[in-house]
């Protein structure tokens, strides 16, 4: 069985982002970039059922500036066994991404596609469903169990008040959440190795896909500065602040 | 989110920026790695030492190993820690391919140990000694010792000790009384007491090998006497299982000021008379092999302290920016009190604390950087005056470093104010665990020793050629406006610097040599201070760099602005200082010298 997993170039989780001045955008000059982690769970998947046999190649896939072959060799020193990379320096929406994505489920037929739910840049949590519905195949989303049996996958999916299992049909698509493995650490021999393994790139314009972005960003702007807290005297005094002050109750 | 490490910009601008660590990668030792492979390396050592070290560092303080007379135990967090950092490859690091490793330069592994003494240096005590021991074997035992020992000790099946001091025997090493006698079959058994020894017991392995300096029947006297042996916790069985135990028995644990995770060991060596050990390479030449890893351990000494030191100031930075209190001069009493890092005065205590600790983590990179020339430069000669350069360095790598951690660990504890003093927060430990670096691996009045009266004229005073030259060479690089401000401002110590050369030259042979030696201490100073000035003049062409390129962020902006203030307050600030110490040594001060014991 083959396994697709897209990875997203992200910001590093620990890097305080700061806005442009000109509130165009965040401003990733120079940054310290990293996979996105909920792709990085979703490679530790793959590489989790291939070892136990399950699935026999972990294909890795990665979209946009020629920067993004280091989150590729990056899952290559996860476990991953060789990488694509769709080259364009347009940012792309997910719409696109996921067009990009159905032509390459076309070329590879993978059984099993595991995506991150969202990346923590933009949040947009669309493009593994946006994927299922192009390609047509089922989706498990938000996953923080993948069961993997003859033909088919139990997705045991973290909703609202619980747990929810859903049984699909294989090929499918499956989105993780942040439950769902912890992932392990490119070891050393493993980075050496990485570089050893294939990486082909290719050019997105080649894919015949309308690359055009679909969304337009009016203005970015950064949460407002969180205010102190206060600490009151007794329950009363709680109840008065609730009601006066922050006009709750 | 937790608050990292090490500030994003600092190793990468510490490595590409002020070291040129990429042109390592021309070099055919290191040409199988890439910019990438470096940048992967250090991800996975801040990844484990965040999620695995940094975890337990308050932990393993509070609740220190114990002994019940049979074993010892200590929290579980340790061993998943060591565990990690075994199987993500690190022991290997340095090592050959062919041996397993990943031949990674010293100057990348000192980074990511970086990463792990900023995290927990308890901790990173166990694999660190191990590599080092390792190291030792590697380098002077015979194929057969290499064989048995160095493999499971780059995986941590079996981890390793430096076992060299004695109770009556720190500092005097050739005073030490443990003997080794020759059994008949090549193997020999040793007896005697060591003290002191990190490590030395706990339950993180299959097996413990110790390496212990011990002296034979027919040794001379001195330091010229003194053997270094292979001594097992289990001897091996002919599959090189660990079997038998061997005659090495704790005979207690020390309780200390800090650094308490890892475990302090008196340890006896051959009670019943069956302390199996095997000999190291030659006989009597134990110490010189020691010291030939001492550079590479002095550095680890140094950039500990730079990093323990470097942790208490990020502490308090934080801390800083958050506590309010009190008002800038002139505000009115109803108006809203400011973060104390509005106020000059604490201002100036961070400014300290980073003029010191990124001042010793550049220098310790520099020397990191002359390792991996020492071990990979093409031509012999060039590696040779190198070579010279780190010997007469390493003093200075080790002292200044180790001097100026605790300073900053000081500084930072007076920043949090009552709450440092308390156990809640935790730049106390940070103090606590730095103040032993100073001490050990000789300490800092020894380092003051050997600098003043053995490196300085080592190979006629070769080192010092070496570094004036490459000084100079740094200076006339630097273009910027602040550089060429500062270096205006370092020019008259130089040449103090040489005026003092020519008085010490003057004096080596006179009754003056006794005063200056006692008076060592003051040439560590004016040396050390020199050096760090010209570490710091280094990261600010660097950052000088950086800005006129003008590709950078507002954030990075900010970060390059920062090297430069950092540079002026050690220039301005702290090389003045020097001059009480040039004023002492010219004028052969005899106060202390002269003091008598009875007068005290
Ligand atoms: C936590 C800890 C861990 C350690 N780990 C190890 C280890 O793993 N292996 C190991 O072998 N040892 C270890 N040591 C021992 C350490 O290396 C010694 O403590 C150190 O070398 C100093 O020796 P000493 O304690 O006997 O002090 P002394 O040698 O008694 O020194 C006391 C003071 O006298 C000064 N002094 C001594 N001789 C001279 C001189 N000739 N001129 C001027 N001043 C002098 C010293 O600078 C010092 O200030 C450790 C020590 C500690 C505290």
């Amino acid at each position: 069985m083959k396994i697709l997993v897209p990875v997203k170039r992200a910001i590093d989780y620990n890097v305080k982002v700061r806005v442009k001045p000109d509130n165009s955008a965040v401003d990733l000059t120079n940054a310290k970039m990293a996979i996105n982690p909920f792709c990085e769970i979703a490679v530790e998947e793959a590489v989790r059922l291939k070892e136990k046999g399950t699935a026999s190649e972990v294909v890795v896939v990665s979209i946009g500036e020629k920067a993004c072959q280091e989150q590729i060799r990056t899952a290559l020193a996860l476990g991953a066994d060789r990488g694509l990379h769709i080259e364009t320096s347009d940012s792309l929406d997910s719409l696109q991404v996921a067009k990009l994505l159905q032509k390459v489920v076309e070329e590879e037929a993978p059984q099993l596609v595991i995506l991150g739910k969202q990346s923590i840049d933009s949040d947009n949590n669309q493009t593994g469903q946006m994927l299922a519905a192009l390609t047509g195949m089922p989706q498990g989303t938000f996953a923080s169990e993948v069961q993997v049996e003859e033909g088919s996958v139990a997705v045991t999916r973290e909703i609202d008040g619980g747990l929810q299992t859903v049984k699909l049909s294989l090929p499918a698509v499956v989105t993780t959440d942040l439950r769902l493995n912890e992932p392990r650490y490119a070891s050393l021999p493993n980075i050496m190795k990485a570089k050893r393994k294939p990486l082909d790139v290719k050019a997105a314009a080649d894919y015949g896909v309308d690359l055009t972005s679909k969304v337009k960003t009016l203005k970015v702007e950064a949460p407002a500065q969180r205010q102190g807290g206060v600490k009151v005297a007794d329950v009363a005094e709680l109840v008065e602040k609730l009601k006066t002050e922050a006009k709750v109750i | 989110m937790t608050e990292p490490l090490i500030a994003p910009l600092e190793l990468p601008f510490q490595l590409f920026d002020v070291q040129d660590t990429e042109t390592l990668l021309q070099r055919q030792r290191f040409s199988e790695h890439s910019r990438e492979t470096l940048d992967a390396v250090l991800d996975t050592a801040e990844k484990i030492a965040t999620e695995h070290f940094a975890t337990h560092n308050h932990k393993a303080d509070q609740q220190e190993p114990t002994f019940d007379g049979q074993s010892v135990s200590m929290i579980p967090e340790v061993k998943a820690a060591f565990d990690a950092y075994c199987e993500a490859g690190f022991l290997a690091g340095r090592a050959d391919f062919d041996a397993g490793g990943m031949q990674l330069p010293e100057t990348i592994m000192t980074a990511c140990s970086g990463y792990f003494m900023a995290a927990n240096p308890s901790t990173a005590g166990y694999p660190f000694l191990t590599v080092a021991a390792a190291n030792v074997i590697q380098t002077f035992a015979s194929e057969t010792l290499q064989q048995r020992f160095v493999p499971p000790m780059l995986t941590g099946r079996f981890t390793g000790t430096m076992a060299l001091t004695e109770p009556h025997a720190g500092s005097s090493l050739a005073d030490i009384r443990t003997r080794a006698v020759p059994a008949g079959d090549g193997t020999y058994r040793v007896k005697g007491s060591k003290l002191y020894i990190s490590a030395g017991e706990h339950e993180l392995s299959d097996n413990i090998v110790h390496l212990v300096l011990a002296k034979l029947p027919d040794a001379p006297s001195g330091v010229k006497g003194i053997s270094l042996f292979v001594v097992p916790k289990f001897r091996l069985d002919a599959q090189g299982e660990p079997a038998e135990r061997n005659d090495v028995a704790l005979a207690g644990l020390i309780h200390k000021l800090g650094y308490r995770g890892t475990t302090s060991t008196a340890l006896s060596f051959g009670d019943n008379d069956d302390c199996h050990g095997y000999l190291v390479g030659e006989p009597h030449q134990g110490l010189r092999y020691m010291f030939q890893m001492m550079n590479e351990a002095r550095l680890g000494v140094g950039f500990g302290a730079a990093m323990i030191g470097y942790r208490g100031y990020r502490l308090s930075l934080a801390y800083a920016k958050d506590r309010l209190q009190g008002r800038p001069t002139g505000a009115g009493p109803d108006t809203p009190a400011v973060p104390i890092i509005e106020h000059g005065d604490v201002k100036r205590m961070l400014l300290a604390q980073k003029a010191y600790t990124e001042g010793a983590m550049a220098l310790c990179f520099y020397a990191a950087r002359l390792v991996d020339d020492v071990h990979s430069l093409p031509d012999s000669e060039e590696r040779e005056q190198t070579r010279e350069l780190l010997d007469l360095l390493t003093p200075v790598v080790k002292a200044w470093p180790s001097e100026f951690g605790v300073k900053a660990n000081d500084l930072a504890i007076q920043v949090l104010g009552g709450a440092g003093y308390t156990r809640e927060y935790p730049v106390e430990q940070c103090w606590r665990d730095n103040r032993l670096n100073p001490i050990h691996e000789g300490t800092n009045g020894i380092q003051a020793l050997d600098l003043l009266g053995r490196k300085l004229w080592q190979a006629n005073g070769a080192g010092l050629q070496v570094l004036q030259q490459r000084l100079q060479q740094d200076l006339a690089q630097m273009k910027g406006e602040v550089c060429q401000n500062l270096s205006a401002q370092v020019a008259p110590y130089l040449q103090q610097f040489a005026e003092l050369m020519t008085t010490l030259q003057k004096d080596l042979r006179t009754s003056a040599l006794p005063v200056h030696l006692t008076n060592a201490q003051c040439f560590m100073n004016i040396f050390s201070s020199l050096v760090v000035s010209w570490m710091w003049l280094r990261q600010a062409h660097g950052a000088e760099r950086r800005l006129a390129q003008g590709a950078d962020s507002e954030q990075h902006a900010d970060f390059y602005q920062g090297k430069l203030q950092a540079a002026a307050y050690y220039i301005e600030w702290e090389l003045p200082l020097v001059s009480r110490d040039f004023a002492l040594l010219q004028q052969t001060n005899t106060t202390c010298h002269n003091m008598k014991t009875d007068w005290f």
